[in-house]
C-alpha cells in the first residue's frame, strides 16, 4: 500500500531542524536537505538559497526511486546509501526510517568517512521524530480531522485560485 | 499523497500526466511552463534522450496561490510514454494525488491509447491505488490533426466511466490549462473531504 499522507507540525519541524542543523556543523557540510520519498522538500539547512531546492528534492526522490528499482531487480530491498562524487562537491544520500531521504552536500572541508559517521547518528534521531510524527497524524486522523485546514474550504475558495 | 506542512503553511500535491508515447505529455507541461508567471513557477526539468524523448520524467513545480493561509503547490510530472520504460513509469506514480490521461486522438494511435490506459490501471494498482477513486481527467489531444477519431468514439474506448474530459491541442495550448485546472480542482475537493 502507498505511504499515508505526511503531515508536518511546528513542534516536530523544529526538532527536525535542530537535528539537521547540528549535523550540518558536525559533518562540516554545506547544505543538508530532508526530502519525502515522493519528492516533496521537507526542510533544508545551510546555504539553501544557492540551490534550486524544489528541483533538487524532486530529482533526489527520482534517484532514490530508480536505485530502489535496481535494488529490487537484484534481490535487495533497497540501497540505503548513495554517494555521488564530484570535482568539488559531493552528495551523500541516505534513507531515514524507510520513508524520508537525507541529502548531505559537502566539499573537501569534510570527508566521506566523517559524513557517514555523523549521518548514522542523526538518522537514528530523525527516525524517532518521524515515527512520533506518523503516530501523531494517525491519532489525529482517528479523532477526526476537525483542525484540518482544508475541511472548511468552499468551492469559491478553489475557484479563486484559478481566477 | 499530498504533503501538508503546518510549520511553513504549505500544501504540496503531485499530478502525473500519463499516456502513450508522443501523445503530448511533455508538450502540455511546456505550454504550462511558457504561460505561467515567473513567480508562480519553478524550473522545468526534463530528463530526456538526445532526440528529446522523455527518458525518466519531466517535472514542473507550480505555485497556485493561497487557500485559507496555506500556500498550494502542485508538482507536475510526466511519465516516459514508450512501452519499454514501464519500470520508470511505476516509480513516478508513487505518491500521486491526481492523474491526467493524455490520449492521442489520431485513428492509428487508438490501440496505443488503450494499451497505455490499461498499463496505467495496472501500475496504479501495484502501488495500492484505484484509478476510479483518484482525481482523474482525460484529455483528447491533437484535435487539430486531420485524421482524428470523433470525441464520441474516443470516449467509448477511453472514458467509459465518464470522468471530466477535455479536447486539446497542446502545441497551441488549447485545452491545456482547462485540463490542469480541472485536475487541480478535483485534488483540492478530495483534500477538503479529508481523504
Amino acid at each position: 500500500m502507498s505511504n499515508p499522507q505526511l503531515v508536518m507540525y511546528d513542534e516536530e519541524f523544529q526538532e527536525i531542524n535542530d537535528v539537521i542543523g547540528r549535523l550540518l556543523k558536525e559533518a562540516n557540510a554545506k547544505v543538508i536537505f530532508l526530502v519525502d520519498k515522493n519528492g516533496q522538500l521537507i526542510s533544508g539547512v545551510g546555504e539553501t538559497e544557492r540551490f534550486d531546492t524544489t528541483s533538487l528534492a524532486s530529482l533526489t526522490a527520482g534517484n532514490i526511486a530508480a536505485t530502489g528499482g535496481l535494488a529490487k531487480l537484484i534481490g535487495e530491498k533497497e540501497f540505503s546509501i548513495l554517494f555521488h562524487e564530484g570535482e568539488k562537491d559531493n552528495l551523500h544520500i541516505s534513507i531515514v526510517g524507510g520513508r524520508v531521504i537525507l541529502v548531505v552536500l559537502f566539499d573537501s572541508r569534510s570527508s566521506l568517512g566523517l559524513v557517514r559517521l555523523r549521518v548514522k547518528k542523526s538518522s537514528e534521531e530523525l527516525s524517532t521524530i518521524f515515527e512520533k510524527l506518523m503516530k501523531k497524524s494517525e491519532e489525529r486522523e482517528k479523532r477526526g480531522s476537525s483542525e484540518f485546514p482544508f475541511a472548511e474550504i468552499t468551492d469559491d475558495d478553489i475557484d479563486n485560485l484559478f481566477s | 499523497m499530498s504533503f501538508i506542512n503546518y510549520a511553513s503553511r504549505e500544501i504540496n500535491c503531485k499530478i502525473v500526466y500519463y499516456g502513450p508515447g508522443l501523445c503530448g505529455k511533455t508538450t502540455n507541461l511546456q505550454f504550462v511552463y511558457q504561460k505561467t508567471a515567473p513567480d508562480a513557477k519553478g524550473k522545468m526539468i526534463s530528463l530526456a534522450t538526445e532526440t528529446e524523448r522523455t527518458l525518466f520524467f519531466d517535472f514542473l513545480p507550480l505555485s497556485l496561490g493561497e487557500i485559507r493561509g496555506f500556500k498550494t503547490r502542485f508538482h507536475l510530472y510526466t511519465v516516459p510514454g514508450q512501452v519499454f520504460y514501464d519500470a520508470s513509469r511505476k516509480l513516478i506514480l508513487k505518491g500521486v494525488d491526481g492523474v491526467v490521461f493524455v490520449a492521442d486522438s489520431q485513428e492509428e494511435r487508438i490501440d496505443a491509447n488503450i494499451e497505455s490506459l490499461e498499463n496505467l490501471r495496472i501500475n496504479l494498482k501495484e502501488q495500492g491505488y484505484d484509478l476510479d477513486k483518484l482525481p482523474y481527467i482525460v484529455q483528447y489531444n491533437k484535435r487539430d490533426l486531420p485524421n482524428v477519431m470523433t470525441v464520441e468514439e474516443l470516449r467509448r474506448e477511453l472514458n467509459p466511466t465518464n470522468v471530466p474530459e477535455f479536447e486539446a491541442c497542446a502545441t497551441t495550448g488549447e485545452g491545456v490549462f482547462e485540463t490542469l485546472k480541472a485536475v487541480a480542482k478535483l485534488i483540492l475537493i478530495d483534500l477538503k473531504k479529508g481523504k
